[in-house]
């Protein structure tokens, strides 16, 4: 079955990974800008790796015939540095332009602090200004509940937020309801050791339905693995759902999300979906 | 939603992968008593015992529930608590 992983940051994975990818059916990814594991010291330390993501990842991807999309930010791990994300948030629209990318993201809350917020109100202001759509993320752990909370006041208290072309990421039993309740999309997040597993992915499609419902792997530098959404759809297929209900989830569901962003030109696979799977 | 598979195949799916889980947190839970000595006076501790209750007391929504166990408060007056009234 042909996919897309909507959220996986593949700076941090090798080359094999894509020919992986590729192999398992993955037609296009979405790569958030994230944090790389340090704070990065300078409005030109992200400014090269916007570049990184808007040129050269793309052709990286292309060369194993996976569409490669992008969104742009900078890390709530390192708001806590106002006068830095004041620096990148005015220099992101440099790259708004450029093919591929899809928005301001993965902007949100880490340990749900007030500089966090604020530097989240402004990547949200700046999206509505560009007219972008935006991706979320939310905070692991002890910190998701009360941070998606407060993400989802912060947007609903927006009047001049479209709810349609927002995604709110790593959802989980006890947030999902909220995100879907208020009308955002939702992604689910895959990985080895936190977050969800496949089956409580699944048990999740089972209890809240399809509809604006995405799963991604976040397969990132830490523990987790990119060939997660291959994972679960193995796990719905084991369960007996119809390829209709799982191509909706891992297929359908992104490119209608996606196709909201003016540089989102996805082209469908020439090869026949049933002679990829033969 | 419904799904294709009956409660008795489920049973028969779940029943070994939940067996062996539990005896890893029955292993962990030994461990933790063996070797750490001030573990009672954790509140980790507690919230563990909370969740493992949890698990008995529910008739539905366990997953919900535990998450939200573990989770910090929210609450709605958080802009005014932060000063952040934008």
């Amino acid at each position: 079955m042909y996919y897309v992983d909507p959220h996986i940051h593949m700076v941090s994975r090798t080359t094999d990974d894509y020919l992986t990818l590729a192999k398992m059916g993955c037609v296009a990814v979405s790569e958030p800008a994230f944090w790389a594991g340090y704070d990065r010291g300078s409005v030109d330390g992200f400014r090269d790796y916007f570049h990184q993501l808007t040129s050269f990842e793309p052709g990286r991807a292309a060369g194993y015939g996976i569409q490669h999309y992008t969104w742009l930010c900078i890390n709530a791990k390192e708001a806590e540095n106002v006068a830095l994300s004041r620096e990148v948030v005015a220099m992101i629209p440099e790259f708004l332009d450029r093919p591929g990318v899809l928005g301001i993201g993965e902007i949100g809350l880490n340990k749900n602090t007030p500089n966090e917020a604020t530097i989240f109100l402004e990547h949200v202001d700046l999206a509505l200004k560009t007219d972008e759509q935006i991706l979320i993320h939310t905070p692991h752990l002890e910190d998701k509940y009360q941070g998606t909370r407060m993400i989802l006041d912060m947007l609903t208290g927006d009047s001049r937020v479209d709810r349609t072309r927002v995604l709110v990421d790593h959802v989980e039993e006890h947030t999902i309801g909220h995100v879907l309740d208020e009308g955002f999309w939702a992604g689910m997040t895959l990985y080895p050791i936190s977050k969800c597993t496949p089956a409580r992915a699944a048990d999740m499609v089972e209890r809240f339905g399809a509809e604006r419902l995405l799963v991604n792997s976040a397969g990132d530098w830490g523990p987790s693995k990119p060939t997660a959404v291959p994972d679960f759809i193995f796990e719905m297929r084991r369960r007996g759902h119809t390829e209709q209900l799982i191509r909706r989830v891992v297929y359908e569901n992104p490119l209608e999300f996606f196709s909201q962003s003016r540089n989102f030109d996805f082209k469908p696979p020439e090869i026949p979906e049933a002679s990829f799977s033969d | 939603m419904s799904t294709n598979s009956n409660c008795d195949s489920i049973l028969d799916s779940e029943f070994l992968p939940m067996r062996a889980k539990i005896l890893e947190l029955a292993a962990s839970l030994d461990r933790i008593q063996r070797q750490d000595e001030i573990y009672e006076a954790d509140t980790r501790w507690s919230q563990l015992h909370r969740a493992m209750e949890m698990l008995l007391d529910h008739q539905s929504d366990r997953a919900e529930f535990v998450q939200l166990l573990f989770s910090r408060p929210y609450d709605d007056n958080w802009r005014e608590t932060m000063d952040l009234t934008r």
